[in-house]
């Protein structure tokens, strides 16, 4: 019997030579490379942005989404790694993303103006291959028209990645990706913080509005779904874990680049 | 020293054969003259042997049912020289340019680097082939002793040192190109061959021939030495082929500009070079109803050019004709000629091929071919102007950028270390708040009290502005028509009820929002520039 198995082995090893390297060798699918996403809190949620996988970011309007669309950005462009972006909505704007450290000779900006050319963009983008880090910014395009993005393209984008070194990142309103996707983020603003040379702060806004100034606002990650057996809560037994875990941070508004000035000086 | 002669029988058919490779197997006729009176120039063997005869009338070969007759083309006979002499250029620097159908090389010193002469002829064969061209080449010391044996014998003649008399033996007295007369006067002697001539007495001869008797004797016996008349192959690389019927769609055209890319990127190959642009000629059709363009009154019509220019530049030099072929299809579609084509000229910019060295730990990064065709499909798919790299503009105008060409570096350390706008009072580890603009951007009804917005309408939606900063004034550029005024505030607004689904911003359900917003003084309006995320 012994003496069976091993022939047919090696017969089925003949028969597929220089097709499949080894195909009977134990292959990993779980080993996952990680990188980091330029926030701390973030990398120590979720473990970093998966390779070869399609991460999502959703969340409502300034939810903090872009944010770390940019932190991710400048992380990869400071590491010389071709990024692309799909701008579903032309939405993206450079100047925050210099500021935010982005590398701009790195990026590939593709600037659409419906869903339909945002998915065929990506499709050609994925088929071109060599790219370090793709995102797909769906964040400001309507909750149905995503809905109605069929399960396939997704499917598609999840294959097109897999066993590359490609992060796929895509922005939502909404989860849709459902299960093709590996990493699966909520967003959520905290109220903004607003910082003021007034001397007491029970003066209203509206008073001496020139006196204010947006400092930023806090962003609660919440971890929704992870692949990684690292991250995941039960590990061992479900590599589709689902994770109810979220982070905390602090963003800063900067608003220097802007080259603005402010009209008169704060009342005292 | 060693010369290498390389011939091309029957020059013009095979010309025309290299333009067009389908015919290669086939018996085929070339007719030259004016219409109606067109006479058979030229003809390949198999033409020869269905029975075609040189000086026959166009009617006559068109007799014959298996043989294609085609024009003769001088175009496609330049175009073959000049390719001829790229495959001199690719063995040896040292070449002479003796006909438009024959070149010879000085191959001395060649031993060590391609071999022996046996082998340097069979690569010349070889590359001749695969620039579209069967030749004959023959390798001698004296230069026109190769010359005649390139002529006289097919394929590869290879004669040693000494034996030069004893191979042109064989030849017959007409591969020495005598003139007719002297040519009779040999016949008449019973002369047919080179042996016999070199058995003349050159004394008895030059009394009887004259000086040009006694040039004859020489070569015969491989005794007459000359030196190498050096050309210098030209850098032009040109392809052209004018066609029979106007071509107007895409399809048909790909056909021809895949042979003409073929033939280019051959030549380049020879040459060890590469493209770095391709022009893109082509000679258009007359059509009456496009060329005037009435523009009204009594105007008058302008003839729109009868000729389509365009050229396509490339990141990388490459010769790989099948890309060239995808890239300049989409070109094309993009940006169609008006008319019906008749004559396509391709020429290409030479150019050192690029040369890297690949690594293990390089970070990820397209290769630059493939990038190319993404990036101009992508241009296909969403416009020329909406693909490329972001470019900030040294202004102060808000939100001003312009789109680069997108050429990502391979190697880290060319990425210039963080220009530190942001880091002076702020810690490296918080991220800055990112910004998303509306494009283009969103008119607004505000609600003011004291001139300070606390209401805001739009799309829609209405919200209170629960915190605000500013107003910011930035204005600029006053001395041209799209100058700048503009008073900017940042708004947190909560949204307290949706009447309508927004069509540019999803619904912020009731989330808070922080936008910026600013008055227009020029068209005392109020618009959203975007809002912060």
């Amino acid at each position: 019997m012994a003496v069976n198995l091993a022939t047919l082995r090696s017969n089925v090893e003949l028969a597929l030579a220089g097709r499949v390297a080894a195909p009977f060798s134990y292959r990993d699918r779980h080993a996952v490379e990680t990188v980091s996403t330029g926030i701390a809190e973030i990398d120590s949620l979720a473990g970093g942005l998966p390779r070869g996988a399609l991460t999502e970011i959703f969340g409502s309007a300034c939810s903090g989404r872009t944010t770390l669309l940019l932190s991710a950005l400048a992380a990869r462009t400071a590491h010389a790694e071709a990024c692309a972006l799909i701008d579903g909505c032309d939405a993206f704007d450079p100047h925050s993303a210099v500021a935010a450290g982005v590398e701009l000779k790195q990026l590939l900006w593709v600037r659409c103006r419906n869903i339909e050319q945002t998915l065929r963009a990506t499709d050609l983008l994925l088929q071109g291959g060599g790219f370090g880090f793709i995102a797909l910014d769906l964040g400001d395009m309507r909750a149905d028209v995503l809905r109605h993005v069929p399960l396939e393209s997704w499917f598609r984008f999840r294959r097109a990645v897999e066993d590359t070194q490609t992060i796929l990142m895509v922005l939502e309103p909404e989860s849709n990706a459902k299960t093709c996707a590996s990493l699966v983020l909520r967003m959520e603003a905290e109220p903004a913080r607003w910082s003021t040379t007034l001397e007491t702060r029970a003066l209203d806004f509206f008073k001496y509005p020139s006196s204010w100034l947006l400092e930023g606002f806090g962003i609660r990650a919440e971890l929704l779904r992870s692949r990684m057996p690292s991250i995941a809560t039960n590990s061992s037994q479900k590599p589709f874990a689902s994770a109810d875990r979220s982070e905390f941070f602090e963003t800063n508004v900067l608003r220097s680049y802007l080259g603005v000035a402010r009209m008169e000086p704060a009342p005292k | 020293m060693a010369f290498a002669s390389i011939y091309v029988p029957n020059f013009p058919v095979q010309a025309v054969v290299r333009a067009e490779p389908s015919l290669r197997n086939q018996a085929v006729v070339l007719v030259d003259g004016t219409p109606p009176i067109c006479n058979v120039v030229a003809a390949n063997e198999a033409a020869l042997l269905a029975g075609i005869e040189l000086g026959m009338s166009k009617s006559q070969a068109a007799q014959f049912h298996a043989v294609e007759i085609r024009n003769r083309s001088r175009v496609q006979e330049k175009s073959a020289h000049a390719a001829l002499l790229d495959l001199g250029a690719s063995v040896s620097p040292r070449l002479e340019d003796t006909a438009s159908d024959t070149i010879i090389l000085d191959i001395s010193g060649l031993t060590s680097l391609l071999g022996s002469d046996e082998n340097i002829s069979a690569q010349l064969v070889q590359r001749a082939s695969a620039l579209g061209l069967l030749v004959n080449v023959a390798v001698s010391s004296n230069l026109e002793v190769a010359l005649h044996a390139v002529r006289g014998f097919s394929s590869i003649t290879v004669i040693p040192p000494g034996e030069e008399a004893k191979c042109l033996g064989k030849l017959s007295m007409r591969a020495l190109l005598p003139s007719v007369e002297i040519l009779e006067t040999l016949e008449r002697w019973g002369v047919r061959d080179c042996a016999a001539l070199a058995a003349l007495p050159v004394l008895q001869l030059s009394e009887r021939l004259g000086q040009e008797g006694v040039r004859l004797h020489e070569l015969a016996r491989g005794a007459c030495e000359r030196s190498l008349v050096l050309a210098q192959p030209g850098v032009r690389f040109e392809e052209e082929m004018a066609l029979d019927f106007a071509i107007a769609e895409l399809e048909p055209l790909s056909f021809l500009l895949g042979r003409l890319l073929d033939q280019l990127c051959a030549r380049l190959e020879a040459r060890a070079l590469a493209a770095c642009a391709i022009r893109t000629h082509f000679d258009l059709e007359d059509s009456f109803e496009k060329d005037f363009q009435v523009l009204g009154g009594n105007s008058p019509p302008q003839l729109t050019p009868k000729t389509y220019e365009k050229v396509l530049s490339l990141p990388v030099p490459t010769r790989n004709s099948k890309m060239l072929l995808k890239l300049l299809r989409l070109h094309l579609q993009a940006d169609p000629p008006h008319a019906a084509i008749l004559k396509v000229i391709l020429s290409a910019e030479p150019a050192r091929p690029r040369v890297s060295q690949g690594g293990l730990f390089l970070p990820n990064c397209p290769d630059p071919e493939k990038l190319e065709l993404t990036l101009e499909r992508l241009a296909k798919l969403v416009g020329q102007t909406n693909v490329g790299s972001p470019e900030l503009i040294d202004t102060y105008r808000p939100g001003d950028f312009r789109m680069a060409r997108f050429a990502p570096a391979s190697d880290e350390s060319t990425i210039p270390r963080k220009n530190a706008t942001a880091a002076t009072h702020i810690p490296k580890e918080t991220p800055l708040t990112a910004f998303r603009v509306f494009r283009p951007e969103i008119q607004l009804n505000v609600e003011l009290q004291q001139n300070y917005p606390t209401r805001i309408y739009f799309h829609g939606m209405r919200g209170n502005i629960i915190a605000a900063s500013g107003p910011w004034r930035t204005s600029g550029d006053w001395w041209r028509e799209d100058t700048w005024q503009r008073d900017e505030w940042d708004v947190e607004v909560r949204f307290d009820s949706v009447s309508g689904q927004s069509q540019k911003i999803s619904s912020p359900r009731t989330q808070n929002g922080i936008y910026r917003i600013y008055y227009n003084s020029l068209r005392a309006a109020w618009f959203a520039h975007g809002r912060y995320d």
